[in-house]
C-alpha cells in the first residue's frame, strides 16, 4: 500500500513539465495546486521580471483550475454564482470577478469567458467544482472540471502582440482587452484571452495538453528575435503586484477555509466593489453585500508606497546601506498610525521598473484614504523597526498598452472598454 | 397595494389544513393551494372504485394532539375518533391469535400461553418505558431550540427541556439518554423472548423507516409506539369514515373561519423577492400574492423545486439535497367481499377493528429489511393493516368491506426494474398471499385491489422519494435537526416561508403537530412584523 503510493508523484509536472524542467537551471520549483512549476529560470528573477515589463515572457500557467460551463442555464448558473452581470458579458468577452459565498465573503476569483452563448469557461485559484455543483442546483447546466485537459501559457509583455501574430492566422490588432478569439497559432488549435496576471499587454493561450510543448517552442523560437525569455512565479509576483492584483490565500484567505469570521473578506474589502452589480437580481451574498454597501466596508484594500527617506534612515542608524525585498515577500505585516495598528499588508516587494518599495495593505477605511500617512513594520537587523508609508491608489504600474489597441498606444482607451463607474483602471478587466 | 391573502398554504395535507385554520381563526387571510382535486395529501380518503372509499395512505392517526381537536371544534366539522379494543391484533401461523388489549392484565393472559415470562414483563415493561415515553411526547410537542444557540430565546427553550429532564429524576434521565440511540432489537432483548411479541412490538419501530430493528435509533420508535398511560401500547385510533375525514374536518374549520381553499391549483414556483417570499406562481401562469408563504410540501420539493434557486444559500440547498428520503413502503387496498377469516378469530369481527399486524418476529422483520436493503421488495413482506369499514360501515357497499394494507419493505429504487404495472400486480399479489397464510380462502374475497407504489407516493402524492415522512425518522434528522440542522422552528433561509409538514419537527404521522406548531411561528411573525 506504501509502496504503491510512492509510486505516484505527490507533486505532478504540468503537461509543459517537460520543457520548463530542461531550462530551469535555479531548480526553485514551487507548488502549485498540486504541480511543480519554476520559480525562476535562471538563478536570479530579474531578468524575467524585465522581460515581462520590456520584451515578453512566456509562462506556464497550466496549474489553474478551469471549469467548463454550458448548458441553456449557463448564463443563469454564472449570474447567480458571481456579483457582475452576466447578461452583459458578449460572446468572446471576459470577465475577471470575484464570487462569495451566502454571507458575501469571497470564496475565490478568477476569469469567466464566453465561449458561445450558452457556454462559458472559469478559472480559479483553488479547488471549486463542489461549491460549482452546489450553486448549480435546480438549473440546467453541466459543469466539467477541465483542469487537467487544458493547458495554459501566458505571453505577457510589451512584444507579446507582435511575436503571436507573427504564429496566429487570426488578427491580434482588433482584440481588446478581456476579449477572446479562437485562432490557430503555428497551425495549433487555441483559444487566446486578451488577459494576464501582469497588468501588462499579454495574452494567455489555451490549448490541449498534448499542443503545449509544440506550442511553447514555435513562440520561443518566434520571440527569440525579440527578447522572449521563459519566466518563473518569482518574477509574475512581483509583476502582479505592482498590478495590484490580490492572490488568493496570500492577500485573501477563501471565506470556506477561513477558521473565523475576521478572516473573510467582502468584495468592498477586497477593493473590488466595482465587480458588484446589485441592481442585476439576486446572487449568492447580494443580501449581505447590499447591507454592506449601504454601511460601508469596514476595511479596504489598498496600495502603500514606503518613504524611501525613512528606510534609508533606519539603515543609516546602523551604518548600512537599504537592504530592499528584491523577491515579493508574502507574509503578513502590521501598519500602525500613531501607534495603534490600523492595518496589515500582505505582500510587498521592490518595483525595479518603478523605483519604488511597494505593498498592499487592507486598512480599516477610516485609514484607507490616498495620501494617509501610516507607518508598516520592517525588520531591520532584527530589529522590529517601523517605516514611514503612504497610502496610494492601485495599480501601482498601469501602462496604456494594458488596455490599448495598436496605433493607439499611449494616446487613449479604447472605447467599449471605459472603466466602470469606481472601477480603478487596470484592477482589472471593466467591461 | 395590499396582497389579497396574508397567508398562502402550499398543499392542502392535514397539516397545511390545520396550519391554515389556526391562521384564520387567528383573523388572518389564508388561501390553500392544492394541485390534487382532493384535500387531504396522504390523509385522504378516496372512491378509487365505485362504492368503496379506500384510505389511499395513511390510515390511523399518530399522537393527534386533543387540544387541536378542542381548539378548532374539529368534532362540529364532523370529526369522530375510535379507539377499538383490542387495539392490535396479531395472526399467527400456529392458529392463535395474538390479542394486546387495552387493559395490560388481560394481555398479559394472552402472552402467557407463549411465555410465561414475557407475561409477567408486560406491565414491568410499560411502566419502566413510560418516562421515557412521556418525556418524548412532551419533546414531540415543543419547538425545537436551534443548536448552537445564538439567541436567548433559544437557551430558555433549551433550559425548559433540561427542566423537564430533571424531573424525570436521576435514574430515569440515565434510562431515557441510553434507551435512545439504541435499536429496538435491542431494547426488545432486555424484555421479551416470545418472538411473535417480538415482532409485534419491533414492528411499529421501523414503520415508514428505511432501516431493520437492528438499526440503531430505531429504540426512539419503539418508544414512541408506547403509552404515556398504563395500557403499554399506545391505542390505536381511527377516524371513523377514514382519514380523509379528517382532513375533511380541518377543511370545514379553516373555511369556517374564513380561509379559501383552493383544489386543481398547482403551485410552480414560490415567489421571492429580496430574500422574502412574496407569493407563489401556479403552473396555469397565475401570479398570487401574499406576505406570507406556508409549504406544507416536503423539504426537497419546497426547497428544490418550488423556490427558485437564487433565493437559497447554496450550502443550505446542499443539506437539503442529503436529507435522507428513503420511503420504506407501498400501500395495498382491497374490497373485500366478506371479513377476513383470520384463523382463531372466526366470527368475531370485534377483534379485527383495531391495527392487524403481520410481523412474525424480529429476525423475520431483519430479513425483510434485507431483501429492501439491496433494492429488492420484502419476499415476506412486513404488513400492517385496517378495516375501516368496521368502523363505519358506509366505505363499503352493504355486507362487503374495505381493507387498507401498508406494506414494508418496498423501495422507491428497485435494483432492477421500475415500478410499473407488472410490479404493482406482483405486489398486489404477494400482500393478498401473505394474508391468505392466516386467514384461509382470503384470495377470493378480493373483489378490488389498487396498489400505490412508493412511485405513485412520489408522483401522486408528491412525497419525494415515495416518504411519507418528508424525510426519514432517523435520529440524525429529528428535533433540532429537523430539516436541517439550524432551521428547526419552521421558519426558513427565505423570510416569510415556512416549512409546516411532516419535514418539520416533530415529523411524520397523523398528528398535525407540525402544521400547529408553523402556525405558531406565522402568527409570532405576523404579529412583529405585521
Amino acid at each position: 500500500m506504501c509502496l504503491k503510493r510512492m509510486e505516484a508523484p505527490l507533486l505532478r509536472g504540468t503537461p509543459l513539465h517537460p520543457r520548463t524542467s530542461q531550462l530551469c537551471q535555479a531548480q526553485n520549483w514551487r507548488r502549485w495546486a498540486g504541480y511543480v512549476v519554476a520559480g525562476s529560470y535562471e538563478l536570479l528573477h530579474e531578468r524575467e521580471y524585465f522581460a515581462i515589463r520590456t520584451t515578453a515572457a512566456l509562462i506556464d500557467v497550466s496549474p489553474l483550475y478551469k471549469y467548463q460551463v454550458t448548458g441553456p442555464d449557463a448564463e443563469r448558473f454564472l449570474n447567480r454564482l458571481i456579483p457582475r452581470d452576466v447578461e452583459r458579458c458578449a460572446v468572446h468577452q471576459v470577465l475577471y470577478t470575484p464570487w462569495c459565498d451566502d454571507a458575501g465573503k469571497v470564496i475565490d476569483d478568477g476569469t469567466v469567458a464566453r465561449l458561445d452563448p450558452d457556454a462559458f469557461r472559469l478559472t480559479s485559484g483553488e479547488p471549486n467544482l463542489r461549491w460549482l455543483q452546489d450553486v448549480a442546483a435546480g438549473l440546467a447546466v453541466t459543469i466539467g472540471d477541465i483542469s487537467e485537459s487544458l493547458a495554459a501559457l501566458a505571453l505577457q509583455g510589451p512584444a507579446s502582440r507582435e511575436i503571436l501574430q507573427r504564429l496566429s492566422d487570426a488578427s491580434l490588432a482588433d482584440l481588446r482587452f478581456f476579449r477572446l478569439t479562437h485562432a490557430l497559432v503555428a497551425g495549433i488549435p487555441t483559444t487566446i484571452t486578451r488577459t494576464g496576471y501582469t497588468g501588462d499587454l499579454g495574452y494567455e493561450l489555451w490549448v490541449e495538453p498534448d499542443q503545449a510543448i509544440p506550442l511553447w517552442d514555435r513562440l520561443t523560437d518566434a520571440g527569440a528575435g525579440y527578447g522572449l525569455l521563459p519566466a518563473g512565479m518569482l518574477a509574475l509576483d512581483v509583476a502582479r503586484i505592482e498590478a495590484g492584483l490580490p492572490l488568493i490565500d496570500v492577500d485573501y484567505i477563501p471565506s470556506n477555509k477561513a477558521l473565523i469570521e475576521q478572516q473573510k473578506s467582502s468584495p468592498y474589502e477586497l477593493d473590488l466593489g466595482w465587480t458588484v452589480r446589485l441592481d442585476k437580481g439576486p446572487f449568492v451574498g447580494r443580501q449581505a453585500l447590499v447591507a454592506e454597501e449601504a454601511r460601508g466596508p469596514a476595511w479596504r484594500f489598498t496600495g502603500l508606497e514606503v518613504a524611501w527617506d525613512s528606510i534609508e534612515g533606519l539603515y543609516a542608524e546602523l551604518g548600512l546601506p537599504p537592504a530592499l525585498p528584491l523577491t515579493a515577500w508574502r507574509v503578513s505585516v502590521p501598519v500602525y498610525s500613531k501607534g495603534e495598528q490600523v492595518g496589515y499588508a500582505t505582500s510587498g516587494c521592490w518595483s525595479p521598473i518603478l523605483k519604488r518599495y511597494i505593498a498592499l495593505a487592507h486598512l480599516r477605511s477610516a485609514w484607507a484614504e490616498p495620501g494617509t500617512e501610516l507607518e508598516m513594520e520592517v525588520t531591520v537587523e532584527h530589529r522590529r523597526r517601523r517605516a514611514a508609508v503612504r497610502v496610494v491608489r492601485k495599480p501601482f504600474f498601469d501602462p496604456p498598452r494594458k488596455r490599448a489597441l495598436p496605433g493607439a498606444e499611449g494616446v487613449r482607451g479604447v472605447s467599449g472598454s471605459a472603466p466602470a463607474s469606481g472601477a480603478p483602471s487596470g484592477a482589472g478587466d471593466a467591461g | 397595494m395590499s396582497p389579497r391573502h396574508d397567508v398562502i398554504v402550499v398543499g392542502a395535507g392535514h397539516n397545511g389544513l390545520a396550519c391554515a385554520a389556526y391562521l384564520a381563526r387567528a383573523g388572518l387571510r389564508v388561501l390553500v393551494v392544492e394541485r390534487r382535486e382532493v384535500l387531504g395529501g396522504a390523509a385522504v380518503t378516496e372512491e378509487s372504485v365505485p362504492g368503496f372509499r379506500f384510505d389511499s395512505c395513511a390510515h390511523r392517526t399518530g399522537g393527534l394532539q386533543p387540544t387541536l381537536i378542542r381548539d378548532l371544534g374539529l368534532a362540529r366539522h364532523g370529526l369522530e375518533l375510535r379507539r377499538p379494543d383490542p387495539p392490535v391484533f396479531v395472526p399467527t401461523r400456529d392458529g392463535a391469535p395474538l390479542l394486546i388489549w387495552t387493559d395490560p392484565a388481560r394481555t398479559a393472559g394472552e402472552i402467557r400461553r407463549r411465555s410465561p415470562a414475557d407475561a409477567e414483563r408486560w406491565s414491568r415493561f410499560g411502566m419502566a418505558a413510560r418516562p421515557a415515553v412521556r418525556f418524548l411526547a412532551q419533546v414531540r410537542r415543543m419547538v425545537p431550540p436551534d443548536v448552537p444557540m445564538e439567541a436567548s430565546r433559544d437557551l430558555r427553550a433549551l433550559l425548559g427541556l433540561l427542566a423537564r429532564l430533571r424531573y424525570l429524576g436521576r435514574r430515569e434521565l440515565g434510562e431515557v439518554l441510553r434507551l435512545l440511540p439504541m435499536s429496538a432489537a435491542e431494547l426488545l432483548d432486555e424484555w421479551f423472548e416470545s418472538e411473535p411479541l417480538r415482532g409485534v412490538l419491533a414492528a411499529p419501530a421501523v414503520t415508514g423507516f428505511f432501516q431493520g430493528p437492528r438499526a440503531a435509533g430505531t429504540a426512539y420508535h419503539l418508544l414512541g409506539s408506547l403509552s404515556p398511560g398504563p395500557e403499554v401500547l399506545r391505542p390505536t385510533e381511527l377516524v371513523v369514515g377514514g382519514t380523509g375525514r379528517l382532513t375533511a374536518a380541518l377543511a370545514s374549520a379553516a373555511q369556517a373561519s374564513g380561509a379559501e381553499i383552493r383544489t386543481g391549483a398547482e403551485v410552480g414556483q414560490i415567489r421571492t423577492a429580496d430574500g422574502s417570499a412574496t407569493g407563489v406562481a401556479l403552473v396555469d401562469g397565475e401570479e398570487i400574492a401574499a406576505r406570507r408563504v406556508v409549504s406544507n410540501a416536503d423539504p426537497r420539493r419546497t426547497f428544490l423545486q418550488l423556490v427558485p434557486p437564487e433565493a437559497l444559500d447554496p450550502a443550505f440547498v446542499r443539506q437539503v439535497g442529503h436529507i435522507r428520503m428513503r420511503g420504506a413502503g407501498a400501500k395495498v387496498n382491497l374490497g373485500l367481499a366478506e371479513l377476513p377469516r383470520f384463523t382463531g378469530a372466526e366470527g368475531e369481527p370485534g377483534l379485527l377493528a383495531g391495527l392487524i399486524r403481520i410481523s412474525p418476529g424480529l429476525d423475520h422483520l431483519e430479513m425483510a429489511y434485507d431483501d429492501a436493503k439491496y433494492g429488492g421488495i420484502s419476499r415476506s413482506p412486513v404488513l400492517e393493516a385496517v378495516l375501516p369499514s368496521l368502523t363505519d360501515s358506509s366505505l363499503a357497499p352493504p355486507g362487503r368491506h374495505v381493507m387498507s394494507v401498508y406494506v414494508q419493505y418496498a423501495p422507491l429504487d428497485l435494483r432492477e426494474g421500475a415500478w410499473d404495472g407488472a410490479r404493482r400486480d406482483a405486489l398486489g399479489d404477494l400482500v393478498v398471499r401473505t394474508l391468505a397464510e392466516y386467514a384461509p380462502g382470503f384470495e377470493r374475497s378480493v373483489l378490488h385491489r389498487q396498489v400505490i407504489s412508493p412511485a405513485d407516493l412520489e408522483e401522486t402524492y408528491g412525497l419525494s422519494g415515495g416518504c411519507a415522512a418528508h424525510g426519514e425518522m432517523a435520529l440524525d434528522q429529528l428535533f433540532f435537526m429537523r430539516p436541517v440542522p439550524g432551521w428547526a422552528r419552521y421558519r426558513t433561509p427565505v423570510r416569510g416561508l415556512y416549512l409546516c409538514g411532516a419535514g418539520a419537527h416533530p415529523g411524520g404521522g397523523v398528528s398535525a403537530i407540525p402544521g400547529t406548531n408553523a402556525a405558531r411561528a406565522v402568527l409570532r411573525d405576523a404579529r412583529r412584523e405585521g
